[in-house]
């Protein structure tokens, strides 16, 4: 996936050196025992790792288990009580022209209403040196075009979303981050985000996608970095995810469901009565519960191996750490 | 050596890309005539200035022309450049409007991400908007000062002109308080993060608190106005100067220092605290 072929196209420089320093870890977003504290509150603590370049990567916890602050620290705009963050080996701070290394999009409600969608492009695109006819392109990569003259203050929801995406794709950095980019967007626009994140990791970049619906990064993300209460939790693949999160069982239908619960449960296997004269099996697999049902000669009329809903994992995983839980405890 | 090549599609900035400073300078440019409020606010400084200028000066004229007694302290330059003073608050809206704009509508978030070295970017806010405050300005000055001259002489009352000693000097440094005045407000509003706050507080430098030293003992009180920032900076719009007060360039460079320690505290809260 890393191996892209043929010539990276950078310019020449003249301190070779340092460029292939850069380049090494171009696309690369390191976080290094990042902690962020407000007040008493550690909004994240002791936070560790990186996000690579040519994969979709899921950023996920609950609501305020500190995702933006994460991400407001990696762009400099605030700044870790310890630890570092670093893009493309340096800090975003020292990069020659940010927005030629990092597009993002924290917060697509950060607009002037009465400024032109074209004009607030334009002014960002200019403080790093990008040529303007560049608004126009990424007004039409996310099919603005045609709204480009408009106040941004008439635009819906999901206008405002394609807007900071263009924002965030203005100076083609290599390392893209989003913060909940699908939040507000009707179906249509959910797809259209998935898609585009997907296609923009396959060009080789780095995306670095935030969300509290982990359906959603099911679909999205190659990768998950899962964090809850500000400490990390889980950074893997989201197969990986799926197979140690989520316990798996097997739904059984038998003609005596009763004998056959008893020898399961004899087993080694946790039995629970499910719906309609059913049961599911825990700890044992579909095989073994075939076998067992056979040499005793009972009749099984379903036996279907599920594996638990990523939504119920993450949950699961997550329990423990959501700040405000409903769920009424003595 | 390395088996793992990372080579994303996109080119790595370069040095050559480094953001400049007249890059942010075109930026904020952009954004500022890019807002109706900036339309508005230059409208109101020029409508009001020039105005409230030859209202005053048809009105002082009448009265000249009708107590030819009594014309002790005539300054028609004074006159035909008086509305200056009501539009200051405009022009420092303005100012103002720069920064609070980006904290009203989270902007300031997107803008600090395109350009993380902070104080770059305040400075660039402060040079776009000084600048084009001392274009308004000055054609407030020079238009308010012909009008008020014609209207002056329609009177047969004695008119001013650049011929005479410190004319032009006061007559520019008009537009040059006025664009003092929008830098003071943009720190204001750095500084304050609200654009009522630093209205107010402008108010209260430029109004109230002058004002208030009028109770005060004269020991305390000539001292105070002679140094007291707004105060002094009008010494190098009149012709006829108080004897107690700075003179014109002195006082003018009074306020400049207090305008760049306002600029100087607000650059301190903006690198020190999280956007």
């Amino acid at each position: 996936m890393f191996e892209k072929g043929g010539a990276i196209p950078h310019q020449a420089t003249g301190n070779g050196e340092a460029a292939a320093g850069a380049s090494r870890a171009g696309g690369l977003i390191q976080v290094r025992g990042l902690t962020k504290q407000y007040g008493s509150t550690k909004a994240v603590d002791d936070l560790s790792f990186e996000v690579r370049p040519g994969i979709v990567t899921g950023f996920l916890g609950p609501n305020g288990a500190g995702k933006t602050t994460t991400m407001r620290c990696i762009l400099g705009l605030d700044a870790p009580s310890s630890g570092s963050v670093a893009v493309g080996g340096r800090a975003y701070r020292d990069l020659p022209a940010p927005l030629r290394e990092v597009g993002a999009l924290i917060d697509a409600g950060a607009v002037h209403p009465k400024r032109t969608a074209h004009n607030h492009l334009l002014a960002l695109a200019q403080s790093n040196r990008i040529p303007a006819k560049r608004v126009d392109e990424v007004l039409g990569m996310v099919g603005l075009e045609s709204v480009g003259g408009r106040r941004v203050g008439g635009f819906s929801l999901g206008m405002n979303q394609r807007l900071g995406i263009a924002a965030a794709l203005l100076g083609d950095p290599p390392v893209l981050m989003f913060d909940e980019p699908v939040n507000g967007l009707d179906p249509e626009g959910i797809v259209w985000v998935r898609k585009f994140m997907q296609s923009l990791a396959a060009e080789g970049r780095t995306v670095f996608v935030s969300s509290h619906l982990m359906s959603e990064m099911a679909l999205m993300a190659d990768h998950v970095v899962v964090i809850g209460r500000g400490k990390l939790l889980r950074d893997q693949t989201v197969n990986e995810f799926v197979e140690t999160s989520s316990e798996h069982h097997v739904l059984v239908r038998a003609r005596d469901l009763t004998a056959l619960s008893f020898l399961l449960t004899a087993a080694g296997a946790r039995v629970i009565e499910a719906e309609e004269g059913s049961v599911e099996v825990f700890g044992l697999g579909a095989p073994a519960i075939g076998e067992l049902a056979a040499t005793n000669l009972i009749a099984l009329h379903e036996l279907s191996p599920q594996r638990g809903s990523l939504e119920e994992a993450f949950m699961k995983l997550t329990q423990d750490s959501v700040e405000y839980s409903a769920s009424v405890t003595s | 050596m390395s088996t793992l090549t990372i080579s994303p599609v996109p080119a790595i900035s370069q040095d050559s890309d480094r953001v400049r400073f007249v890059d942010v300078l075109r930026s904020e440019w952009t954004k500022l005539r890019s807002v109706p409020s900036t339309i508005w606010t230059i409208l109101a400084t020029l409508v009001i200035g020039i105005g409230v200028s030859a209202l005053i000066s048809a009105l002082s004229a009448h009265d000249w022309a009708n107590h030819a007694d009594n014309h002790e302290g005539w300054d028609p330059t004074a006159m035909s450049t008086a509305g200056g003073a009501l539009a200051q608050l405009a022009i420092a809206v303005l100012g103002t409007l720069v920064i609070t704009n980006e904290y009203a509508n989270r902007t300031i978030r997107v803008s600090l991400g395109a350009v993380p070295h902070r104080s770059r970017l305040l400075g660039a806010k402060a040079v776009v908007v000084g600048a084009v405050a001392l274009l308004v300005g000055e054609l407030m000055a020079f238009a308010s000062f012909f009008i008020g001259q014609a209207l002056i002489s329609g009177q047969h009352a004695p008119t001013a002109s650049f011929s005479q000693p410190g004319v032009l000097r006061a007559v520019l440094g008009v537009g040059l308080y006025i664009a003092a005045i929008a830098v003071l407000g943009m720190g204001l509003g750095a500084l304050l993060r609200s654009t009522a706050g630093a209205i107010t507080s402008l108010v209260a430098l430029l109004y109230v608190l002058p004002g208030l030293t009028a109770a005060l003992p004269q020991g305390v009180r000539d001292p105070l106005q002679k140094y007291w920032p707004t105060l002094a900076g009008t010494s190098i719009t009149n012709v006829v100067q108080d004897a107690k007060a700075l003179g014109p360039w002195p006082g003018f460079a009074v306020f400049c220092l207090f305008v760049a320690l306002v600029l100087a505290v607000a650059n301190l809260r903006l690198t020190r605290k999280d956007a």
